[in-house]
């Protein structure tokens, strides 16, 4: 057998040591929580309720991103106009912002003193303390993974599809739902995918904007503060199961993209 | 048919400037040019893809520059034939039918018709992935063509695909433009390409247009040393003229006719140019004595570099003949050429 390079090895120690360090804790603590535990708290009401917000939330977060975040990623992707870097980087900041920051920032203007709280206040909207407050709060932190996965879509689908289209009849818009959502629909998949991944896991921002209705994490943070790792394990386990999910269906799509083209 | 007018289009990096052209009903109209001359910002800018800066384009008399894409009548077909990756052959084809006021039996006449023409009939039902160039090449021209365009623009149709093919395809597009009453309009870097096809075509440099007329016009007659040069003609001098006869430093060349200017331009095709001891005996009025300078292969034919007083003469000459003379570097050998094969600008 050939005698590999001390580098080729020494790459395969750090290989190990990084998926050491990231499955022995994770499987450590899905395997420490007896199958009593893990049956008893999914039978909770609070802890399904939890979850269930955990993903009512960050799919609408996904949602919302879908709907505002493709036509802008859309146009990120086509158009060079002066200030594209500007734009682009302040859409990823939500990405580097310390997340209770994030939830300080949109408290101070939900709130009465800022004229943006005291319009929502006047026509009905409660930011501090609700559901509308943590859809907020995850649509502001996913919208950067949902908008940087779709416009990496649309950068790979040519122009000169849609140019082709135009010059046979096809108006922009009709061009758009023939040509270049058709081919862009995966990227925006896995865009909702990425971003609700990202939200299901918010915990910082959100526990300053809505303590209550609590979402997963929260309630995983209040059982171990209140009662220890013994019984915030369980509720853990339960997220991480449907976090691994939605990771495991991003996966599959990206693969069967790979195949495909 | 397509009047362009004083055009300039600035993109980041590139502008076409002070473009007019006039392209003529049913005509097959070739813009040829180097790459990266702006050939295919030229066919966007007619499409409507691009925007204009300055300038006016006509279509069918219908003045269109502000227009968009869909409604100036112009299919473009591209040189990767960007066919729709999820739609089938046949559904790649029928793609524009719905935005033209064409009923559903014309078009499935239509798509019968080109179907028989391009023979793809076998290929209807599957996607693009994994046809041949050729094969691509062919239902990029059926889906540009069942729409009934005014004007086709084709960019590079051919330089994709495998020289089998290359041949076939030309042939297709000039049965194409004869059946039919679309105008042709194609973008090529091939000379070549535009000689089997041109009725008229124009050269583009650099963002403007060098000449523009009839192709034998272009290929006979260039006005300039970059469109001589690019229609072969690899023998450019700039010199003198004195009444008949043309200087280039010590070298004298006599020439048919008078010209005003006292500088300018010759220019003479290598195959013009003929090498080898027989050739002094021959009554053409240009001889000289040089030494061969290099001897480039070039597959069927050899350019033959001679030195004549410090001018080089390239004469292009067959295989066979260059064995035949047995001629190496260094040999010194006699060169001629007729009057009437030189061209002045």
């Amino acid at each position: 057998m050939k005698k590999r390079e001390p580098f080729f090895w020494f790459t395969i120690s750090c290989g190990v040591v990084i998926l050491a360090f990231i499955l022995v804790p994770l499987v450590e603590m899905m395997t420490s929580p007896s199958f009593s535990a893990l049956e008893e708290s999914i039978k909770d009401k609070e802890v399904l309720r939890s979850i269930w917000l955990s993903l009512y939330t960050a799919g609408s977060a996904a949602l919302i991103s879908f709907l505002l975040g493709t036509p802008l990623a859309y146009i990120l992707a086509r158009i060079d106009f002066r200030g594209k870097r500007l734009v682009e980087s302040i859409i990823d900041l939500p990405i580097v912002i310390p997340h209770p920051v994030v939830g300080i920032a949109i408290l101070s203007v939900a709130g009465k003193n800022h004229w943006i709280g005291r319009f929502l206040f006047d026509i009905g909207v409660r930011i501090m303390g609700s559901v509308t407050g943590i859809i907020v709060v995850l649509t502001f932190v996913g919208l950067p993974f949902y908008i940087n996965a779709v416009k990496d879509g649309f950068e790979g689908i040519s122009p000169r599809l849609e140019n082709v289209s135009r010059s046979l009849g096809a108006s922009m818009t009709s061009t758009f739902f023939r040509i270049t959502f058709p081919l862009a629909w995966r990227s925006m998949l896995i865009g909702i995918i990425m971003c609700s991944a990202r939200a299901i896991s918010e915990f910082g921002a959100v526990v300053i904007v809505a303590y209550h209705p609590m979402i997963a994490p929260v309630m995983i943070y209040e059982r171990f503060e209140a009662y220890g790792l013994k019984y915030s394990q369980p509720v853990a386990v339960w997220l991480v199961f449907v976090c691994l999910s939605l990771f495991l269906a991003l996966r599959i799509l990206t693969l069967h993209r790979k195949t495909e083209t | 048919m397509i009047f362009i007018e004083n055009l300039h289009i600035n993109l980041p990096g590139f502008s076409l400037r002070d473009i007019s052209l006039h392209v003529k009903e049913n005509e097959f109209f070739i813009l040829m040019g180097p790459t990266g001359s702006g050939k295919t910002v030229l066919l966007e800018g007619i499409s409507g893809l691009v925007p204009i800066r300055q300038g006016k384009i006509l279509i069918g008399g219908r003045e269109v520059t502000a227009m968009p894409p869909e409604k100036r009548g112009v299919s473009l077909v591209y040189q990767d034939h960007a066919l729709f990756p999820h739609l089938t052959v046949k559904d790649n084809i029928r793609y524009g039918l719905r935005y033209h006021p064409i009923d559903k039996k014309e078009g499935r006449r239509r798509l019968r018709l080109l179907v028989e023409k391009l023979d793809i009939k076998h290929i209807l039902k599957r996607l693009p992935l994994n046809l041949s160039g050729g094969e691509k090449q062919r239902v990029a021209l059926a889906r540009a063509l069942i729409v009934s365009p005014q004007v086709i623009l084709l960019d590079e149709p051919l330089s994709a695909l495998d020289p089998v093919f290359r041949e076939e395809i030309r042939n297709t597009l000039k049965n194409l433009q004869s059946s039919s009453d679309t105008t042709f309009m194609m973008v090529t870097h091939d000379f070549a390409e535009a000689l089997a096809l041109a009725d008229r075509a124009a050269v583009i440099n650099n963002g403007t247009i060098e000449q523009s007329g009839s192709i034998d016009d272009i290929f006979l007659r260039p006005r300039s040393v970059f469109t001589a040069d690019f229609v072969g003609m690899k023998n450019i001098f700039e010199g003198q003229f004195r009444d008949n006869r043309f200087l280039v430093q010590d070298v004298e060349i006599m020439i048919d006719r008078k010209l005003d200017t006292s500088k300018g331009h010759i220019a003479i095709r290598p195959e013009d140019i003929l090498i080898g001891p027989k050739v002094m005996r021959s009554n053409t009025r240009n001889t000289f004595e040089g030494r061969v300078k290099n001897i480039i292969d070039q597959g069927f034919t050899y350019e033959v570099h001679v030195g004549v007083r410090g001018v080089v003469f390239k004469s292009l000459i067959t295989k066979k003949g260059l064995y035949k003379m047995g001629i190496q570097e260094g040999d010194n050998i006699p060169i001629a050429f007729k009057s009437a094969s030189i061209h002045s600008f």
